[in-house]
């Protein structure tokens, strides 16, 4: 019947408790309590959270898993990872993957745009595909991704605290700030 | 024609799916009035309050299955954030915009049915909730009504006290109060910070507020000073990271001194007492009280024996004192292992979620899942640099524990200040915008 598991709360009347009957928490369970810091379904308001809405599977474990050994330099995000198994990040993974892409429609300079969009053809898109939007394996999405979070990150690689992929620093060292500056607004500007 | 008041309502429900809003103040309508409103047709949870914990609760009720009726019921068209309400009280941000928000989207986006009204009872028997617009029937009630004071613990506190000697621990007038005292006292002034024992409303909330009015002070009004009265042994909070700062930033006009619990306030001659053996004398005295849940769940016989938190199921967050009732947020004593959730947004939000999954599985006879939640509080320490404590939280033999060896607070070098605190204003954006869309 429907309503056995109310039957069997109100059988243990007052002092009862369903925590020994209770199931394993589901990835809906253990992705929620991210929405409150990475936005509902992992679509962020911003500024500086990054969404994970539509963000590719690979992508969100490999960067659960480098949280959490500390390979990846965090002010939060290891402490967090700390809690959490290897199947835990899976079950993140599959969570905000499947979630609809959520675009940040935000404010961007527009000459920058035009000149990033110019420049990631030769030097990003072998790895960041179709204008960011598409996360193959560990690459992450970048389309929409908000601009501050992006600068931050961009300067823990400059600063070598976060290491970047081999061929991609190949890629990112011949550039200039503004080039890379304006190659982070091209792929905030990525709505759709 | 002259509506009555229920198809008054059912026609504001139904022409918008939002509804009701003004309701209290609509005509034809007593207060206290015991009239049946809104009379329940399908299956139906009602979710009291919307402030942290019950605007989420009713949004993931309505996320998880859209057949059940949710109706929240909130005594204010607008919530003001405590988070963040620091800045605004030390001068740093100049209105409480930015903290502010109402029920419209959230509401419309997801059919949840606002009644904006406050609710005097809750009759358990009869599974109904009164308030003053009418009575409401529920399947399931979700409470999260958050704290009100013990203000007889303190000699000569009365309801009038707060006019002047403000607690500012609900954002709203009493902050304004508050920042307006902190501008109009003169430079040389002694500030009187007094915060109660644990369990009380955001552990290192009166810890960041100190740094804010320091911060000020030390900007504004060099000559002035502040004391901060912790009625715990300790620094119950962040303590390597609050400790620090007090000593680098602001060791000339900050003292924070353990152990004094005041017992008795002399509002006429501004100072506060400790047993009546010492005396502190303050221009500004902020002076905030020992705390419990709020009064609807004591009316409602929620509260457990020590007459002052709601005990609940760790899993469903069901009521141990009454049936198809939970609560969440403050207002709970949870079943914990090691040191408790701590009473905070973040706790409220991520318990929320649990209760509603939990609700959403018994209201469809399926099996209820174990809790898997987060805490993190930021705190700021100027108006540049936060930290932060984390923890992942799990059940263990029907307890919540933080999971071990994770989590902790920030790196005591400070490194990361200024990056924690451009996160920490996002998270506010990102939490005040899952509560209200
Ligand atoms: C200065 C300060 C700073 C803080 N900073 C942080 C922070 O940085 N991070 C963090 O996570 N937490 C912080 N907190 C804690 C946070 O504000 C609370 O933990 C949180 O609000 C708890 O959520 P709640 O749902 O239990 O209660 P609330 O958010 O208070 O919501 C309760 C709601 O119920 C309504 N209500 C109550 N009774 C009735 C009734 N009878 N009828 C109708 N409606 C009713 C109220 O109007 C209110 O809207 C801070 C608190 C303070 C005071
Ligand atoms: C307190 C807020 C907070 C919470 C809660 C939180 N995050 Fe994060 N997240 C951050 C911040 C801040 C960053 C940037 C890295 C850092 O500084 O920690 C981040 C980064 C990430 C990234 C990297 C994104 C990218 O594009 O590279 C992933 C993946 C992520 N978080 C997943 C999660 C998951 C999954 C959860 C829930 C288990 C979670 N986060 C909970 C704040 C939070
Ligand atoms: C060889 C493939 C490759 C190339 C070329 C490449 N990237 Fe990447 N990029 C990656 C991978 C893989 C990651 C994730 C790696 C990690 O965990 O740090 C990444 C991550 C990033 C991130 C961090 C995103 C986030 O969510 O944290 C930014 C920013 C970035 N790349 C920018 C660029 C730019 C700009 C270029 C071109 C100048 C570029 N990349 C070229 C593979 C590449």
């Amino acid at each position: 019947m429907k309503q056995c598991w109310n039957a069997a709360l109100a059988a243990g009347a007052l002092a009862f408790s369903v925590s020994a009957q209770a199931a394993p928490p589901t990835p809906e369970m253990i992705s929620f309590a991210c929405a409150g810091c990475h936005g509902t379904n992992g679509g962020s308001a911003g500024l500086s959270m990054p969404s994970l809405a539509s963000q590719s599977k690979t992508a969100i474990v490999d960067a659960m898993k480098k949280f959490k050994s500390g390979e990846r330099p965090s002010t939060v995000m290891g402490r967090l990872a700390k809690g959490y198994a290897d199947a835990d990040f899976e079950a993140m993974g599959n969570f905000f993957s499947r979630q609809k892409f959520h675009p940040t429609m935000q404010a961007v300079d527009k000459a920058k745009v035009a000149k990033g969009s110019d420049l990631q053809e030769a030097n990003c898109s072998r790895c960041h595909l179709d204008d960011g939007k598409d996360g193959k394996d560990d690459t992450p999405v970048m389309a929409s991704q908000w601009l501050p979070y992006l600068q931050m990150q961009m300067d823990l690689y400059q600063s070598g605290k976060r290491k970047m992929p081999e061929k991609m620093a190949e890629k990112v060292k011949p550039l200039s700030k503004e080039d890379l500056d304006a190659l982070l607004h091209f792929y905030a500007s990525v709505n759709k | 024609m002259t509506l009555d008041r229920r198809s008054f309502i059912k026609i504001l429900g139904s022409a918008s799916g939002v509804a009701l809003a003004g309701c209290a103040g609509a005509p034809s309508v007593s207060s206290g009035s015991a009239g049946e409103i809104m009379a329940k047709t399908g299956r139906r949870v009602i979710v009291i309050g919307g402030g942290y914990g019950g605007s989420i609760a009713a949004k993931y009720v309505r996320m998880l299955d859209k057949s059940i009726e949710v109706v929240m019921v909130e005594r204010n068209k607008q919530f003001i954030s405590c988070p963040f309400s620091n800045f605004y009280i030390a001068g740093i941000t100049n209105d409480m915009n930015a903290l502010t928000i109402n029920y419209d989207r959230l509401a419309a986006n997801h059919g949840i049915k606002m009644v904006y009204a406050e609710v005097t009872a809750i009759d358990p028997a009869a599974k109904t909730v009164v308030t003053s617009a009418g009575t409401l029937a529920y399947d399931r009630l979700i409470v999260s009504p958050g704290i009100d004071f013990r203000i007889e613990e303190i000699e000569g506190y009365n309801a009038q006290t707060p006019e002047s000697i403000p607690h500012a621990w609900k954002t709203g007038a009493q902050s304004t109060l508050l920042r307006n005292q902190l501008q109009s006292m003169k430079d040389g002034g002694t500030v009187i910070m007094s915060m109660p024992l644990t369990p009380y409303r955001c552990p290192p909330g009166p810890y960041e507020r100190s740094c804010l009015i320091a911060s000020y002070l030390k900007q504004h009004k060099p000559k002035s000073k502040l004391i901060l009265l912790d009625a715990n042994p300790d620094v119950v909070s962040k303590k390597p990271l609050f400790t620090k700062a007090w000593s680098t930033y602001y060791k000339d006009n900050f003292q924070y001194i353990g152990a004094k619990k005041v017992t008795q306030v002399n509002v006429a001659g501004k100072s506060v007492s400790i047993e009546g053996v010492e005396d502190f004398k303050g221009d500004v005295i902020n002076l905030i009280p020992p705390q419990r849940a709020a009064d609807l769940a004591v009316k409602a016989g929620l509260v457990g024996d020590d007459k002052k938190w709601c005990p609940v199921d760790a899993v469903s967050f069901q009521s141990t004192k009454h049936k198809d009732i939970h609560v969440i947020g403050d207002a709970t004593a949870l079943p914990s292992d090691g040191p408790p959730m701590p009473k905070s947004g973040y706790s409220a939000n991520s318990q929320a979620k649990v209760c509603a999954q939990n609700v959403v599985n018994l209201m469809n006879g399926k099996e209820p899942v174990e809790f898997s939640g987060i805490n993190v509080c930021y705190s700021a320490l100027n108006e540049h640099e936060s930290v932060s404590v984390a923890n992942v939280y799990a059940i263990k033999g029907g307890k919540i524990i933080s999971v071990p060896n994770s989590g902790g607070i920030s790196p005591v070098d400070f490194s990361l200040t200024k990056a924690e605190h451009a996160y920490a204003e996002s998270w506010l954006r990102n939490i005040l915008t899952e509560m209200s869309s």
